[in-house]
């Protein structure tokens, strides 16, 4: 138990860091801006109960927003990611019998189960996020555009990731 | 009762997502002002300090270009210097100066927090109250207009940059003296500006020097950018126009702060000329 605690802790510290000092300067052609710290809340354990995975997913949020200086706006798009990370993993978990795994990663998972669950809660997150923070239907097809691009790139980079924390002797 | 408690135990993702969403939309809507953001913004003492550690070990890595500015820039006010100039009369008074007054001071900062890639962007800078900034002062840099500052800490301030959707600066060609103003280009490019409402007298040319006029927060004539295309949506009695900007705003890494000596006495003396109408 203690183990899954400091593991969480290092995982939300170290995206927490790479996203605010790293990624926030990474931006191609100016409309594609990867945002890998939801992996946190992707990478939380299936028995985590629901209002610890709310409360993370506000904590998580609020902390991005304190560096980004979006108070408020992060934290709302976790939120609405945490809630179809519920709804997803009781669709999909519980009719494939995954019940006994502790952490959703790829290496537990499988490739496909993982790629169809990082890329539906990114793009529910992406949208969320660009469409709260423009605010305003007149740039559509802009934002549509920054948020298509910027999902292919955070997903990309949750895969990658994976495949390097990727363990084998986990694997079925 | 029991009917309800079980309801509420059954579906509680769904009612712990209503609280947890509405608060975070509260915390957005009510802060989203900025101004009003004292504690969850990167003045605030714990990101604040973080910033300027890595900022820190970032500014190493630019310091060749950042030399080069800064030799461009002396270069530029040595020009200035009274001693650059030949004295053509032979007769030497010493005139005290009594004429001309100090109006604008300028404080140097250093950038610790900056971007360019949202549709409201700001930058951190590590110069405070307590080094007498205040709200609404304007930013400049050595390539020309940067921002205003809109929320002062203790030790470190935050300047809404020329890219912001909200943003909105007196402008004037350089050589017409037409007056207009600049605003952020609406497809978020961070090198271009429209110059809009210039009367239809003015005749700009492709590539003439768009400036700060003297109704601005700064002094006149601080550069701004270049006239890049004139055929943009025209609007009727007035002409708008593409500006490319002078100050390529990824790279900042020093502004200066404008201090307006005269400015109070203009704030107070317009708001007695509102109040009396």
């Amino acid at each position: 138990m203690s183990r899954i605690i400091l593991i969480n802790f290092l995982r939300f510290t170290a995206l927490l860091f790479l996203q605010v000092f790293l990624l926030k300067n990474i931006t191609l052609y100016n409309i594609s801006t990867p945002y890998l710290y939801i992996l946190f809340i992707l990478l939380l354990p299936f028995e985590t109960p629901n209002w610890l995975l709310f409360a993370l997913a506000f904590v998580m949020g609020l902390s991005i927003d304190a560096f980004y200086d979006t108070p408020g706006l992060h934290a709302a798009a976790c939120i609405v990611l945490a809630f179809v990370r519920i709804l997803f993993i009781s669709i999909t978990v519980q009719q494939e019998g995954f019940d006994h795994e502790p952490e959703p990663t790829l290496s537990t998972m499988g490739f496909r189960w993982f790629f169809t669950y990082t890329l539906i809660l990114t793009l529910v997150h992406h949208f969320f996020l660009f469409n709260l923070e423009v605010f305003r239907f007149s740039e559509i097809p802009y934002t549509l555009g920054r948020f298509v691009l910027s999902s292919i790139f955070t997903v990309f980079l949750m895969l990658l990731t994976g495949f390097l924390f990727f363990r084998r002797k986990e694997r079925k | 009762m029991r009917n309800l408690l079980v309801f509420i135990t059954k579906y509680n993702a769904f009612f712990l997502f209503l609280i947890f969403e509405v608060s975070a939309l509260v915390i957005y809507i009510r802060y989203n002002s900025f101004q009003k953001a004292t504690f969850i913004s990167s003045t605030s003492q714990v990101t604040g300090a973080m910033y300027t550690q890595v900022n820190g070990l970032k500014s190493y890595l630019s310091l060749s270009e950042v030399n080069d500015s800064l030799a461009r820039e002396n270069a530029r006010l040595r020009n200035q210097l009274k001693t650059s100039f030949y004295k053509d009369s032979s007769v030497r008074r010493q005139v005290k100066d009594t004429f001309y007054k100090q109006q604008y001071t300028f404080i140097e900062a250093k950038v610790i927090n900056n971007s360019t890639n949202r549709s409201t962007n700001y930058l951190t800078i590590d110069r405070g109250s307590r080094q007498g900034i205040a709200k609404g002062m304007g930013v400049i840099c050595g390539a020309g207009l940067v921002g205003k500052v809109v929320y002062v800490g203790d030790h470190l301030s935050i300047v809404q940059s020329l890219l912001h959707k909200d943003s909105r600066f007196s402008a004037m060609l350089a050589k017409g003296k037409e007056l207009g103003y600049i605003e952020w280009s609406d497809d978020l490019d961070p090198h271009k500006g429209i110059l809009k409402d210039v009367s239809n007298n003015a005749q700009p040319k492709l590539g003439e020097q768009v400036v700060t006029s003297d109704y601005s927060l700064f002094p006149a004539g601080i550069p701004i950018g270049k006239i890049s295309n004139l055929h943009t949506r025209a609007g009727g009695y007035t002409l708008n126009m593409e500006v490319s900007l002078a100050v390529d705003f990824s790279k900042l890494q020093y502004v200066e702060v404008v201090v307006n000596k005269l400015a109070s006495e203009q704030a107070g003396l317009e708001a007695q000329e509102k109040k009396n109408e």
